[in-house]
């Protein structure tokens, strides 16, 4: 079995004559095949890798960066629109007062002026009355003078308007 | 293989010899022999179909690594995300089984690895030579992998190294017994590292060969010799890749011992 007959029948692997030379070539083989491997094949795909591995952490990191800007901006924007509206507020509610301020201003002016307006009229109302009771007397006068003068009577003044004013007087 | 019936025609003549080749003949073990390419002896340094196979096994190997791996996309094409796959399984081999420390050794088992990978898959082509089969080539292998991790024991770990055989969880009695079985299984480990992967290749490729020469004589009935290999070339496949797998795993385990050698 172990020494192979001429028809090749037996065991080839153990041929012991063809040993040295499987070891020999086996070794040249090994080592080319490590240099290679260790020179060419391997640097070259884990700097494949390692560029991978780079681009994607820094992909996540730009990623989050964005996410955390996104987020900024959310929150600026949320403040603005708070700040907004409560400034609105603030606007409204100064209108509001200057409005009022405004509004009562111009009705205390007005009552002023109503009241102002009130008293003149009074006050001329109650001219026009005295100056109508003093027509009254002067006419009264006049005419019990003219009535008296037709009647021929000597009519003395001064007696006639004490009378026509006792009896105004009296008859009012 | 002769065709039996090519052998009765030529051997009609002489009688002897026709009696003696009646039947058919299955040489499974003519396929492992070494022949020099040019003809003539075979000495150390004679080319022969050892380095024919042997030569064409790196240039498979390369041709994976390097032309496939050649556009150094971000993105990975096919052929460079294969390589990098084998990339990352050896690579995470090495770190899972003999730890973090190991990855300065990454190189040497990747070679190891893809020669054995590519000389196994290749021995699967048809009238193609597996130089795996061979028990010369997978000491040498072995016994590479045996010495240089034992001297790197000695060298990592100096005496302490011998502490790999001296059981301090066993109690003190049974530990001499406990050193002289863990010493035999270390010096059998070259033996079982390499007769495994040469008998697996060299069984697999010889019961194809019989089953194909089994197709040739049934004649009719071929059909089912031929599914048979059929079934068995796949087999084959699995067993070509998982000897890769076991030869490249059991080195990394002797490297981690070499490393730790503390139970």
């Amino acid at each position: 079995m172990a020494e192979p007959t001429a028809n090749g029948v037996g065991m080839p692997q153990l041929d012991v004559t063809t040993f040295s030379n499987q070891i020999f070539w086996l070794i040249v083989t090994l080592a080319v095949l490590y240099y290679i491997m260790s020179r060419v094949a391997l640097p070259r795909i884990a700097s494949v890798l390692a560029d991978r591995r780079g681009t994607i952490t820094s992909d996540i990191a730009a990623a989050e960066e964005y996410k955390q800007k996104a987020r900024e901006a959310e929150e600026a924007y949320t403040k603005a629109l708070a700040d907004a509206r409560a400034e609105a507020n603030r606007i409204i509610e100064a209108a509001r007062a200057e409005m009022q301020a405004e509004l009562d201003v111009q009705m205390e002016k007005a009552d002023a002026e109503i009241s102002a307006k009130a008293a003149e009229s009074e006050r001329r109302i109650r001219d026009i009355r005295d100056s109508a009771m003093d027509m009254v007397s002067e006419v009264s006068n006049d005419i019990t003078v003219d009535i008296l003068s037709a009647f021929d009577a000597k009519a003395d003044k001064a007696r006639v308007t004490s009378a026509v004013s006792e009896r105004l007087k009296g008859g009012a | 293989m002769k065709r039996p019936g090519q052998a009765s025609v030529r051997n009609k003549g002489t009688e002897t010899v026709a009696s003696e080749n009646t039947g058919f003949e299955i040489k499974p073990m003519e396929q492992f022999e070494v022949k020099a390419l040019f003809g003539g002896d075979i000495s150390w340094y004679t080319p022969t179909n050892v380095t024919l196979w042997m030569a064409l096994t790196v240039l498979a190997a390369s041709a994976l690594m390097i032309f496939g791996a050649r556009g150094r996309a971000l993105v990975p094409s096919r052929a460079q995300s294969a390589a990098e796959l084998t990339y990352g399984f050896v690579h995470n081999m090495v770190k899972d089984v003999a730890g973090h420390d190991a990855v300065r050794f990454f190189p040497h088992i990747f070679t190891l690895f893809m020669f054995v990978l590519f000389a196994n898959l290749l021995g699967l082509i048809p009238f193609a030579f597996t130089t795996t089969s061979h028990i010369a080539v997978t000491a040498v292998l072995a016994l590479t992998v045996f010495l240089s991790v034992t001297a790197l024991g000695f060298i990592l770990n100096g005496a302490k190294f011998l502490g790999l055989f001296w059981v301090s969880s066993a109690p003190l009695a049974l530990r001499p017994v406990l050193a002289l079985i863990e010493l035999i299984s270390y010096f059998a480990r070259p033996i079982s590292h390499s007769i495994r992967l040469a008998g697996a290749m060299m069984a697999g490729h010889a019961v194809a060969k019989v089953f194909a020469g089994f197709a040739g004589a049934l004649g009719a009935a071929f059909f089912v010799p031929v599914l048979a290999v059929t079934a068995l070339y796949a087999l084959e496949l699995l067993v070509a890749v998982i000897q890769a797998y076991v030869f490249t795993i059991l080195t990394c385990v002797y490297l981690r011992d070499a490393l730790h050698p503390s139970h």
